[in-house]
């Protein structure tokens, strides 16, 4: 069914520190790793070890300069699937083969049912969906739902790939609809926003702004004199304690 | 957006074809009808067949073809979904149509010809509103985009009408009202340029708002996140035609301009003539449509350009 559940108590989705995300790509690659044996397999690559390489991933990590000077700063900016709670890319599928969970939020496609026209792709203001040209149906990302609910992986891995791998500690992964949640929290005390929110479909996950830079010291420590121990040249030295009596 | 040739050539020859089978539904309901059956049954099995190529092209455009049956399950939510079942359903009046013109029975013509002719409407309607309700595509989410292809539909269906009846009786009523549609059509398509080419609304996404960096300052691409093209660039990224547009709107509005003259000075004719100057208008009309259906796919832009250009 494309009509959207009840909303859910629960919102599965991601938190990302722009403060602290190096841009180092390990949580698109890990995605690739997992998801091109996970719950949406295959991801197909076209090309891969040739010009025009191709393929679907799941998540896409830019990096923009953003302000003027001395106040401009580089950000570097993962972008996925951020499991809208009224995703347009839901209600616009003709089939039903893409869906929201009514138990924690996910957004999903149904390979088996998708007839590959695209309109759910062309609905997604964040360019999340991609079509898997190969099986001519449609991807996205699965929150990892084969690893977050998965019994047979030691608890702690029970997380996104993006997260689980990210080297900075800058993905976060958790329930969003409980406001006493860790990552909740977290939106609250860095001020975490979502994107585009004036097209209305209310994005889940949530991007933490860049800190604001520490303003300079107005009163920096002298520059220490020299010791007698920092001048090499014993020549030198001689001369520098003979005149310092 | 990318103009895909099996949509475009999907909604010019649907179009015509449910415009085409409209204008003749009506003409029925009124007892305007041509004097012969076969002067029905000929336009009556061209617009289907018009209607039936298009449709077979958009499955053209399915990664699955073989599951369009899927798509006419979720009506209640999906405008895509609408249009399959409103096009599944008017097949029947309008065969039923034929068969009633055949036997000459009047009230079957009368009941069948309205319900296909609502049919046809709906299905356009429909698919002028899959476009419409897109809101990551500034151009499409226009109020003007389901009424230009209503009224565009219209307008290829009459002038069709119109040169395939002029042959055989007297055809100035239909090229009277083609007329008027051309001038509507004309009318339309400027405002709806002018209306995509003023400065966008403050409210437009730009790079600051999608991103959320606009706190920091001004916001510009550093490094892409693939150094290739991926699908999304190639579907939503599309840039050729913008380069070309003032030509190719030209050429949409001579099209128009030029199948709305023709339309005027087939007025002037009497008898079978009269499909000089009617046939092509109705040649110019589609061939003008094709390109307005590209240009409209080509000029529209979508918000997951600005992550990678900036563009939206």
């Amino acid at each position: 069914m494309t009509e959207l559940p009840p909303p859910s108590a629960k919102k599965l989705g991601l938190v990302i520190d722009l403060d602290t995300c190096v841009g180092c790509q390990a949580c698109a690659t890990n995605c690739k790793e997992w998801n091109a044996g996970g719950h949406l397999a295959p991801l197909p690559d076209f090309k891969p070890y040739s010009a025009g390489a191709n393929g679907v991933w799941f998540n896409r990590v830019h990096s923009y300069e953003a302000g003027e000077g001395e106040e401009g700063r580089t950000v570097h900016f993962p972008r996925s699937c951020l499991h809208c709670e009224t995703p347009a890319c839901v209600t616009v599928c003709p089939t039903g083969a893409s869906y929201k969970r009514a138990e924690d939020g996910i957004v999903l496609v149904n390979t088996d049912t998708c007839i590959g026209c695209g309109l759910c792709a062309w609905a997604c203001p964040y360019g999340a969906r991609e079509l898997d040209e190969d099986e001519g149906v449609m991807k996205k990302c699965t929150l990892c739902i084969d690893r977050i609910y998965n019994e047979t992986i030691p608890e702690k891995q029970r997380q996104p790939a993006c997260v689980i791998t990210c080297p900075v500690g800058a993905r976060h992964f958790g329930d969003l609809g409980d406001p006493g949640s860790k990552v909740s929290q977290l939106v609250a005390e860095r001020g975490g926003y979502a994107l585009m929110p004036e097209l209305g479909y209310n994005p889940v996950n949530r991007y933490l702004p860049p800190r604001e830079r520490p303003a300079p010291n107005p009163n920096p420590p002298a520059e220490a004199a020299p010791t007698p121990l920092d001048i090499k040249n014993p020549l030198l030295r001689w001369l520098d304690r003979a005149l310092s009596r | 957006m990318n103009p895909a040739p099996s949509i475009v050539f999907f909604t010019t020859a649907s179009g015509a074809g449910y415009g085409l089978l409209f204008w003749l539904a009506l003409l029925l309901v009124f007892g305007l009808a041509p004097a012969s059956p076969a002067l029905s049954l000929a336009p009556l099995g061209i617009a289907l067949i018009l209607i039936t190529a298009g449709l077979v092209s958009s499955l053209g455009h399915l990664g699955r073809p073989e599951r369009a049956w899927r798509a006419l399950s979720q009506w209640r939510s999906s405008w895509l979904s609408r249009e399959g079942v409103a096009a599944a359903l008017t097949y029947p009046p309008a065969l039923l149509l034929g068969l009633a013109v055949v036997i000459e029975h009047n009230l079957l013509i009368k009941v069948s010809a309205l319900v296909a002719a609502l049919g046809a409407v709906a299905t356009v309607w429909c698919t002028g509103m899959i476009y419409a309700s897109l809101k990551p595509i500034r151009q499409w989410h226009h109020p003007m985009v389901p009424w230009g292809y209503l009224l565009f539909a219209a307008f290829s269906g009459i002038t069709l009408l119109a040169a395939l009846l002029a042959f055989f009786e007297d055809a100035r009523l239909l090229a009277m009202v083609a007329a008027v549609l051309g001038g509507g059509a004309i009318a339309l398509k400027r405002a709806y340029w002018d209306s995509i080419d003023a400065p966008a609304a403050p409210s437009t996404p730009t790079l600051e708002s999608s991103t959320g960096l606009g706190r920091i300052g001004r916001t510009r691409p550093l490094d892409p996140p693939h150094t290739e093209q991926n699908w999304l660039l190639r579907e939503m990224g599309f840039r050729v035609a913008r380069a070309h547009r003032k030509r190719l709107r030209r050429l949409v509005m001579i099209g128009f301009t030029g199948a709305t003259a023709l339309n005027l000075v087939a007025l002037a004719f009497h008898g079978s003539t009269a499909a000089l100057p009617l046939l092509p208008a109705a040649l110019l009309a589609l061939g003008a449509m094709l390109i307005e259906r590209w240009l409209m796919f080509a000029e529209a832009t979508h918000t997951v350009t600005l992550y990678y250009n900036s563009e939206g």
